[in-house]
């Protein structure tokens, strides 16, 4: 039984961080620019594919893992260039639709260009044995995801909270035209809180590989688990995005284990239920 | 720049009225004539399934286009009439009287404690509640074997007062259009209503509502649980012709999918959603040995409607007609 317990709340919280991984991306654009973006999990896909294509070359994890949030920060910056800078005076909910547009063409790329196959991804080799945790065996390049999430986090909260840049970031989120007016060039930091989500995104594609595979459909599987993160977080609120991550992370795994049919049941009902309890006696437009 | 007047804020005037009866009629009779004029079976299929979205489309609609709330779980009162049809005639009778009603009234007894929930909230956290709830139904409909599993059920041959009917492709096809006329009477007589103003009101500005002392949720739970009614008649409809239900009536793409026939017809038109449908559904046909790739196309329809046409077709034919009538 404590076996069993060490082994899920670990596996839960390797979930947890690669959850936060892009919740943190999706959460910091939503603050910021207001956009919900449903491409998100695109994102994700493309940086396990072009890892995977990279790693094939050059056999080097490092490298992989280098490479693919480089496109993906590229990529990000000229979507949010090219496209969804003219988006932001509309709705949100053109927002919404634009972006799950390019979600789809986005997966259908994909799959045009590395098939539809089920890609496996190796774990990088100074992490590819496993520790020995009571009986079982747990392998080590999971609990080095955990420290990356972890680290990741922390260096987040303390670039946001403690620094200049953080400073002018949280200013842009409560007001973004004072800041503008005060002549900081906001469609900069908005392309490149854009980007820096994307890059997350596409790193946390590839460091993910070793664990759930690269296929596709996966971006769809991701982006809905990553939305219920964020929503569960509140949108824009990063502590929340983590706090949400470790709780959707939980419900899953240990959903996953003790109740294998009705899994995506629990994480969907705990969102239902978040939500309504964060809206309970309030007016519909003021839940946030 | 003139802000936008919406087509319903003014009343038509008698010219721009028969402008759009004609037409119509002459399609009405040509869809009741076709059949003996030896239109194929396939064709006649071809427009069972449009008519059947169109109800689909048109019930999201007062949602989407009159209130202003964007569902993304619409499949789920779809899938459940349809799975309501699909159980009483498998299990108990397939006669219509007893199915279709009881079917109907689960779509809508669904609707009121979803609905009830769901409106507690609008915007983007509307959408992604929507979502939950069909996406926990979908879950249902895809691990109960009580519910067929991913297998689905097989629906048996409906009967009316203990006959068989509905037998052949061109009974169905007029039933279809009998039920998509009535469906759209009484759609239509909604959005014409004092109730369907008052959702164009809350739609335009929900706190002016509320100032005025309209019970907005009140309102707004009555749309929901009209949208799911119609719905659910979608639901009967497609899971009689099929004569077969799977979970994938629920699933998100299916919502998705009704969610793009508003768009590209023009959300908060009357005709708009069955022009939508109209396409969706034949571009489906047209395009079916691509169908690999039709989340690209409809990805694209997504961005380049979004980008260049928020307001869809009608929309655009609307502005076109305003400005030949300007001139």
């Amino acid at each position: 039984m404590a076996e069993f317990l060490t082994i899920q709340t670990l596996n839960s919280l390797v979930y947890s961080m690669l959850l936060f991984l892009l919740a943190l991306g999706l959460s910091l654009t939503f603050g910021l620019l207001r956009v919900v973006n449903l491409a998100h999990g695109a994102f994700f896909l493309l940086g396990a594919y072009v890892g995977l294509s990279t790693w094939r070359y050059t056999h080097s994890f490092v490298a992989a893992a280098l490479v693919a949030p480089a496109i993906t920060v590229v990529i990000g910056a000229l979507l949010e260039k090219l496209w969804l800078m003219r988006f932001y005076l509309r709705a949100e909910l053109d927002q919404v639709i634009l972006t799950f547009g390019f979600a789809l063409v986005f997966a259908d790329i994909m799959k045009m260009l590395w098939g539809k196959d089920i890609h496996g991804a190796p774990a990088p080799p100074a992490f590819s044995d496993a520790v020995q945790v009571g009986n079982f065996a747990f392998p080590s390049y999971r609990l080095v995801l955990i420290g990356v999430g972890v680290t990741l986090f922390t260096a987040t909260w303390l670039a946001i909270e403690r620094t200049r840049i953080g400073a002018l970031i949280r200013a842009s989120v409560a007001d973004r035209v004072m800041v503008a007016g005060l002549g900081f060039n906001v469609h900069f930091l908005f392309t490149a809180i854009f980007a820096f989500g994307t890059g997350l995104a596409g790193v946390a594609g590839w460091l993910a590989a070793p664990i759930t595979g690269i296929y596709p459909g996966l971006d769809f599987e991701v982006l809905i688990t990553t939305l219920i993160v964020v929503v569960v977080g509140g949108l824009g609120n990063i502590t929340g995005a983590f706090w949400a991550s470790l709780l959707i992370g939980a419900s899953e795994t240990y959903g996953k284990a003790l109740l294998p049919e009705f899994a995506s049941f629990v994480i969907f009902g705990v969102m239902a239920a978040v939500l309504l309890f964060r809206s309970w006696g309030r007016d519909e437009e003021e839940v946030e | 720049m003139k802000p936008p007047v919406h087509p319903l804020a003014k009343r038509p005037q008698a010219r721009s009225q028969w402008t759009v009866w004609l037409p119509l009629t002459v399609v009405i009779i040509t869809l009741l004539l076709a059949p003996s004029l030896g239109m194929s079976s396939f064709v006649q299929s071809l427009i069972i399934e449009i008519l059947t979205f169109s109800i689909l489309a048109l019930s999201l609609d007062i949602l989407l286009g009159y209130t202003g709330l964007v569902s993304f779980g619409h499949a789920a009162f779809f899938a459940v009439s349809g799975y309501a049809t699909a159980i009483l005639a498998s299990r108990w009778t397939p006669e219509l009287l007893v199915t279709v009603p009881i079917s109907i009234a689960c779509a809508a007894a669904l609707a009121l404690p979803l609905g009830w929930l769901s409106i507690r909230l609008s915007g983007f956290y509307f959408l992604m509640i929507t979502f939950a709830f069909a996406q926990m139904i979908y879950t249902a409909a895809f691990r109960w074997k009580w519910l067929g599993g991913s297998d689905g059920i097989i629906v048996p041959t409906p009967q009316l007062l203990g006959h068989p009917v509905l037998q052949s492709r061109e009974a169905f096809y007029y039933t279809a259009l009998g039920v998509f006329g009535i469906a759209c009477v009484l759609l239509y007589g909604v959005i014409r209503s004092q109730f369907g103003r008052t959702l164009l009101g809350i739609r335009e500005n929900t706190r002016r509502m509320r100032a005025l002392g309209y019970n907005v949720r009140r309102y707004k739970l009555g749309a929901f649980v009209i949208a799911a009614t119609f719905g659910g008649v979608a639901g009967i409809l497609n899971a009689q012709f099929n004569l077969f239900v799977a979970p994938d009536s629920a699933h998100w793409s299916l919502s998705a999918l009704v969610l793009v026939m508003v768009l590209i017809g023009g959300s908060g038109y009357p005709l708009g959603p069955i022009i939508g449908a109209f396409i969706v559904i034949s571009l489906q046909h047209w395009l079916s040995s691509y169908t690999e790739y039709w989340g690209l196309v409809l990805g694209i329809l997504f961005i380049v409607l979004i980008t260049g046409a928020r307001e869809g077709i009608a929309g655009i034919t609307a502005a076109l007609w305003g400005a030949r009538r300007m001139s």
